[in-house]
């Protein structure tokens, strides 16, 4: 029951931009690379941590993604955020004075350290997510030998996530309609009931697709399908989490 | 007897199914297809329509009596052949549309029969053509109308290259326009076609002949106009011409 | 309970992403051999179920809301291995796509609300169905105790986590404390909506749930198709 959702998906951009143009695999490998890189930076490397941020700019020009875009996206983390900024206040160690209030120097570091990191992930995942499509992201994962099944799975996930969401909305305008307003959590049956009917609903629908599978030769076994794919070069993309990468050891190994 | 004459399209013969808790959705039924016929399968909701429609490909197998599509008996040896030559259209387009693009999807069934590269591609090219959506491979399904999803729909089973077309309720939810041009897409394909419905102007629009499916058996056949008119054969049923129809003296007896 | 990038080190994530990717390649085992390959439709279904549902606002208290995390719910409705399949793959497309959980810490969030409620959750509800009387009573009451228990458990490993690879300044007592207390009353919620959810599908379609089948006399009116093994 913690957290949020984006009520809305990120929708890829139309931008015929230089990132649009790598095949999803390469940005994937990318990602992942530079993520875990500005993972394993030290917190106190303050300067590694801003050489991180211009790459994640960079990226975001190479995808013609607005900034005004990328920072609404980034609310995302506020919560964490929440809990990092109470860190110095319940943190141990040596203590400081900051207007008069002790806070905790490691608290302060560790707070530092997870929203630099965890601004610079959720930065990285919206570029892959802003100049890549869906189904490409799905064929890139396939192409790096992310096991089918779960590719299948994801497929069908997001196919059928608006029409899921619409079903939604439509059983709670229903439901609103005839004047259920739940205050308490005991008032939440209708609610429940509009989540039990969608289960239903989803099953059924899970069933109906498994009969038109088998309609065009379905026998269990997925065929290798003409899925979208792009050019697969590695250069300049690969600078992206090799600058990272470079950055963090040359703090790493004094 | 002269020459051997081409089997039937479709031949049901004594078919009768059970679900397994023993309720019966079909009994006794008889039908004969011949190559290159349009019927109409008219009956009215839960007369057992859709479940006929998913023995003609073998997807149910029935509790008793047989079911050959242009000679070939449908037993599970035979399925994948049988599926190959009967395309199912089915009611909801979103059920049958479930990869990430259209192209994959239309690729989907050719893919299981074993075909790939330029061959595939040919395939979903020349299907996506003749529903008039060329172009459209790389488009996610959720972005097309429901008229175009309706005829990508058709498209995943042409790129199969049948020899028999199923529509199971092809106008629900069809704007008149929509309708219309999914009505001349049929004749103009001239496949041999089922079209089960309970809209009695399209089965009068598309086929000579129809058979009126009540009470999980054939109560009738013959030609589309007379059935029509025969109101108290419709009244019997469940069935109803709109009463503009009736009262325009199209139909005169309805 | 997202965990974002940088909250753990990168030895630990990475320790994390292999355990999770153990936990993963048994359930697509033991679920293939379950179920089928013609499962996935339906898994995939049964994802997007959990990601909508996880959106969907329950009164709490006083016009506050809060909403699903589902993986105990979606175990006891299509059982632990495409349960923890398809929480996955609603927490990878979250951190690909949306941004929410980090990328490097997916193993972490795959652990704590994907294998937990499937494997700890499910097991705790498996035996407390041996335990209580074979009723829908006895199952809701099993679903309740199992949701608590999901929720707890995996704040639980993530304290685990955090003690192995936190950026230290908080020590390990403190969080494993405050995150203990605040997901017992998260857990609460999680039970009293997943038994709420689950109770409503026992009423319409009780053939449908998986930790139930034993309460329905007859198995569902739809027959095997052909041809899909």
């Amino acid at each position: 029951m913690t957290g949020r959702h984006p009520g809305t998906r990120l929708v890829a951009s139309l931008c015929s931009s230089p990132a649009g143009a790598l095949d999803a695999s390469v940005k994937v490998i990318c990602v992942v690379g530079f993520v875990t890189a500005v993972v394993a930076t030290p917190p106190r490397a303050v300067l590694a941590f801003a050489v991180d941020a211009l790459l994640v700019l960079a990226a975001a020009a190479a995808s013609c993604l607005p900034a005004r875009v990328l920072a609404r996206r980034m609310s995302v983390e506020t919560p964490f955020v929440i809990f990092a900024v109470l860190m110095p206040f319940i943190g141990t160690g040596p203590r400081m004075d900051v207007f008069g209030i002790g806070v905790s120097v490691p608290g302060c570091w560790a707070a530092w350290s997870i929203i630099v990191k965890a601004s610079l992930g959720v930065a990285a995942a919206i570029v892959l997510a802003w100049s890549t499509p869906t189904a490409e992201i799905l064929a890139g994962l396939e192409r790096l030998r992310c096991p089918r099944a779960l590719v299948m799975i994801a497929g069908f996930m997001v196919r059928y996530l608006d029409l899921v969401a619409a079903e939604l909305r439509r059983l709670q305008i229903a439901r609103i309609s005839r004047g259920d307003d739940p205050r308490w959590l005991w008032q939440g049956r209708a609610v429940a009931t509009t989540a039990g009917s969608m289960f239903v609903r989803c099953f059924e629908r899970g069933e109906r697709l498994h009969a038109a599978m088998a309609s065009r030769g379905f026998t269990g076994r997925f065929p290798t399908t003409a899925a979208p794919q792009r050019p697969r070069r590695w250069f300049p993309a690969i600078m992206w989490p090799l600058v990272a990468w470079v950055v963090a050891l040359a703090v790493l190994i004094p | 007897m002269s020459a051997p004459s081409a089997p039937p399209a479709i031949e049901i013969e004594r078919v009768s199914f059970a679900y397994p808790d023993g309720t019966a959705a079909l009994s006794e039924v008889n039908l004969t297809v011949a190559p290159g016929e349009r019927v109409a399968v008219l009956g009215p909701n839960g007369s057992g329509k859709t479940t006929l429609v998913l023995h003609l490909n073998g997807i149910l197998a029935p509790t008793s009596g047989r079911i050959t599509i242009e000679g070939i008996c449908v037993e599970p040896g035979s399925l994948a052949e049988v599926r190959r030559r009967v395309g199912v259209v089915f009611q909801d387009p979103d059920d049958q549309l479930f990869m990430p693009t259209v192209g994959q999807d239309v690729a989907f069934g050719p893919a299981n029969l074993g075909l790939s590269g330029d061959a595939l591609s040919r395939r979903v090219l020349g299907a996506l053509d003749r529903v008039g959506l060329a172009g459209m491979q790389t488009r996610a399904p959720h972005h097309l109308s429901f008229g175009q999803r309706r005829r990508a729909a058709l498209a995943t089973v042409l790129s199969m290259d049948p020899n028999v077309l199923v529509f199971d309720e092809p106008s629900a939810n069809l704007d008149p326009v929509a309708r219309r041009e999914l009505a001349e897409l049929i004749v103009e394909l001239g496949h041999t076609t089922v079209i089960v419905t309970h809209d009695l102007l399209y089965a009068a629009e598309l086929c000579p002949r129809s058979v009126i499916l009540d009470d999980h058996t054939i109560v009738a056949d013959g030609p589309t106009a007379a059935l029509l008119a025969d109101s108290d054969l419709l009244g019997a049923h469940r069935l109803e011409l709109p009463r503009c129809v009736t009262l325009s003296g199209l139909y005169p007896g309805g | 309970m997202h965990v974002p990038d940088g909250l753990v080190d990168a030895p630990t994530s990475l320790a994390a992403g292999a355990v999770a990717a153990v936990g993963i390649g048994v359930s697509l085992r033991r679920g293939g051999k379950e179920l089928s390959g013609s499962r996935i439709p339906l898994t995939g279904l049964v994802a997007a179920f959990v990601f909508s549902a996880q959106m969907l606002n329950f009164p709490v208290a006083s016009g506050t809301s809060g909403h699903l995390i589902g993986g105990l719910l979606a175990a006891v409705l299509v059982g632990p291995w495409l349960g923890a399949l398809a929480l996955t793959v609603v927490l990878a497309v979250q951190a690909l796509l949306f941004a929410d959980g980090g990328i490097s810490a997916l193993g972490i969030n795959v652990i704590n609300m994907a294998l937990i409620p499937a494997f700890a959750g499910y097991g705790l509800f498996w035996l407390a169905r041996l335990v209580l009387p074979r009723t829908r009573a006895g199952v809701l009451t099993s679903t309740a105790s199992a949701a608590l228990l999901s929720v707890v458990a995996g704040a639980a490993a993530f304290t685990i986590e955090y003690a192995l690879g936190g950026n230290g300044a908080v020590p390990a007592t403190t969080v494993a404390w405050a995150m203990v207390t605040v997901h017992v009353l998260i857990g609460c919620g999680e039970a009293a909506i997943t038994t709420l959810v689950v109770g409503a599908v026992l009423t319409t379609r009780p053939d449908l749930v998986y930790g139930a089948r034993d309460l329905v006399g007859r198995t569902r009116p739809v027959p095997e198709l052909q041809g899909l093994r």
